[in-house]
């Protein structure tokens, strides 16, 4: 499997089915039947690609990074910081110093909360999320909030499923000191107008963190045309291994932020008297890294970008429209919400019966689906309910998958709704 | 009063009728939809069994020198799993409760559930039996 690079603007042709032939795992059977995975969004499967390059990254290229002065720790670096690169492209950053690596997008959210927010928050002062955030997107912000009797306030969403921007206007002000929204629901699919709302925030002088968890792999992302003052993403997400996460952030702000975790690979200068801290981002990068998995993220998305954005996103709409038209006419069964641009994510509850039941049935189908509350109670709450089933789609999806599904679906609700 | 080693005998017979994961997963699921109410009383905070995606409520009541349980979930397949535990729990002593763990239920092909990282909750629901079961031991001796 080829895991160069292509030049800008070579992209393959997207081939469904040569796609969906890149990921090993998908061949498999599930309790006797040909599996269809419709969990990628709460992690996606990797390509043969990712999968042997990391591999071989350990066989043949693999020693602690920086600081080696012999040649493996070099190339081992060299990989490491061409990974940096490779992300700083994808998200159209000016500066590789902009990208910092952590596990992932919780603990990349984390970063900003304690070593941006922290320091500029006072009593009486608020912080911004949506009704429609990831617990991962609310708890971090609640702590810091809690100590300086601080507030996280939520911005209304629709019935639709749609952010309330009118609200939004209303609720930013004077005591606002950030604004952390994400770009898609990991719930509703809906994928939210951020640049409008950078906009938004940024007339009243509040910067902006996105989470893109559930964007990077479904839509275009552009940090700059953006102006997102933060973003974060994990590699699990985007076909890459897991362990690997993401925070953008902008120079100037990064340049002003003090570092969260203290260890080696931080400092420039350590005595018992006092360490001076070394340059972003490195600052935030204590210890030694993942250093295989931040490889294994930049084969990823030279693999990712082998295609269209364009195309893939095309490809995924198509299929996610589908499979809300065919589960729309089972009866008693609702799709949550309906927004008017949706990606990655349709979730959905049936009348009379448990969504654990769904998830339980459907694995007898071979379907792999999502139960619970896909970690955004105050979401589900907004719609009355304690959970939901979620299909979520990826790039390897196909017609297939969504017929099996709403068979499969019809077959239990016939006999149990 | 039949013992535990002929309930579990039951099932064992009962399950040996179907041959694969399917058919026995819908038995568990017909039984989940067989299974009588909780008095809604007994639904209380304190009843409320955790480590299960769906809502679970079980209390023990003696009656005589056996534990009586009430138990219910909001979801079919665990109210299934509660029918099984009830055929082979409700109404024993507590020490025959306590002597005999759920083997069982490995043989009739659910093992895949007995993990306490699993949501279906019938490790935790174990858990409680054991739990009211050793508690009313400890009050009798």
């Amino acid at each position: 499997m080829a895991t160069e690079v292509r030049a800008a603007g070579d992209t393959l042709t997207f081939d469904p089915d040569a796609v969906r032939a890149a990921f090993p795992i998908l061949g498999q059977e599930m309790n006797g039947r040909p599996m269809v995975f419709l969990d990628s969004g709460a992690s996606t499967q990797k390509p043969e690609a990712v999968i042997t390059a990391e591999a071989e990254f350990y066989r043949h290229d693999y020693a602690n990074i920086h600081r080696g002065v012999y040649d493996l720790s070099q190339r081992a670096s060299d990989a490491f910081d061409g990974a940096r690169r490779k992300v700083q492209a994808f998200l159209g950053a000016a500066d590789w110093r902009e990208i910092v690596f952590t596990r992932n997008t919780t603990e990349a959210i984390n970063l900003v909360a304690w070593s941006f927010l922290e320091p500029r928050l006072q009593a009486g002062d608020e912080i911004l999320v949506t009704t429609m955030e990831h617990h991962s997107n609310i708890v971090p912000w609640q702590l810091v909030a809690m100590r300086h009797g601080a507030k996280v306030v939520a911005v209304p969403i629709t019935d639709a499923g749609e952010l309330d921007l009118a609200a939004l206007k209303e609720m930013i002000g004077p005591r606002t000191k950030m604004l952390a929204c994400t770009w898609v629901s990991n719930v509703l699919g809906t994928v939210n107008p951020v640049a409008e709302i950078i906009e938004i925030a940024h007339a009243a002088g509040v910067p902006v963190l996105l989470d893109a968890a559930q964007a990077v792999q479904h839509v275009a992302v552009d940090v700059q045309a953006v102006g997102a003052d933060f973003l974060a993403f994990s590699a699990h997400k985007i076909y890459g291994p897991s362990g690997v996460g993401v925070l953008y952030g902008k120079r100037e702000h990064l340049e002003a932020m003090p570092p969260w975790q203290g260890g080696g690979g931080i400092v420039d200068r350590v005595t018992f008297e006092g360490t001076t801290y070394g340059e972003i981002p490195f600052r935030f990068e204590a210890g030694t890294p993942d250093i295989a998995g931040v490889h294994g993220l930049g084969i990823a998305l030279d693999w990712f970008g082998q295609f269209d954005i364009r195309a893939v996103e095309a490809h995924e709409t198509r299929l996610m429209a589908e499979a809300q038209r065919a589960l729309q006419q089972i009866p008693g069964l609702h799709p949550l919400g309906d927004p008017r641009h949706r990606t990655g994510a349709l979730s959905f509850w049936v009348d009379g019966l448990h969504h654990q039941d769904v998830g339980a049935m459907l694995d007898l189908d071979g379907i792999a689906i999502r139960t619970g509350h896909h970690c955004a109670q105050p979401l589900h709450r907004r719609f009355g309910l304690e959970g939901s089933a979620r299909a979520s789609f990826g790039i390897y999806n196909n017609e297939a998958d969504v017929a099996a599904l709403a068979d499969s679906l019809r077959y239990i609700v016939r006999k149990y709704g | 009063m039949t013992s535990f080693a002929e309930r579990a005998q039951e099932l064992r017979d009962e399950f040996a009728l179907f041959d694969d994961w399917r058919d026995k997963l819908e038995n568990v699921m017909d039984l989940g939809k067989a299974l009588p109410p909780m008095e809604p009383a007994l639904k209380t905070d304190a009843s409320r069994v955790q480590g299960c995606q769906s809502q679970v409520w079980m209390v023990g009541t003696m009656e005589g020198d056996r534990l009586h349980f009430h138990a219910e979930s909001d979801a079919i397949l665990v109210k299934g799993l509660i029918a099984l535990l009830l055929r082979l729990y409700d109404r024993l002593t507590p020490a025959e409760i306590l002597a005999n763990p759920p083997e069982v239920l490995k043989e009739i092909g659910l093992e895949r559930y007995l993990t306490p990282s699993r949501s279906n909750g019938l490790y935790a629901m174990i858990g409680r039996i054991q739990a009211v079961a050793q508690a009313q031991a400890e009050r009798t001796a």
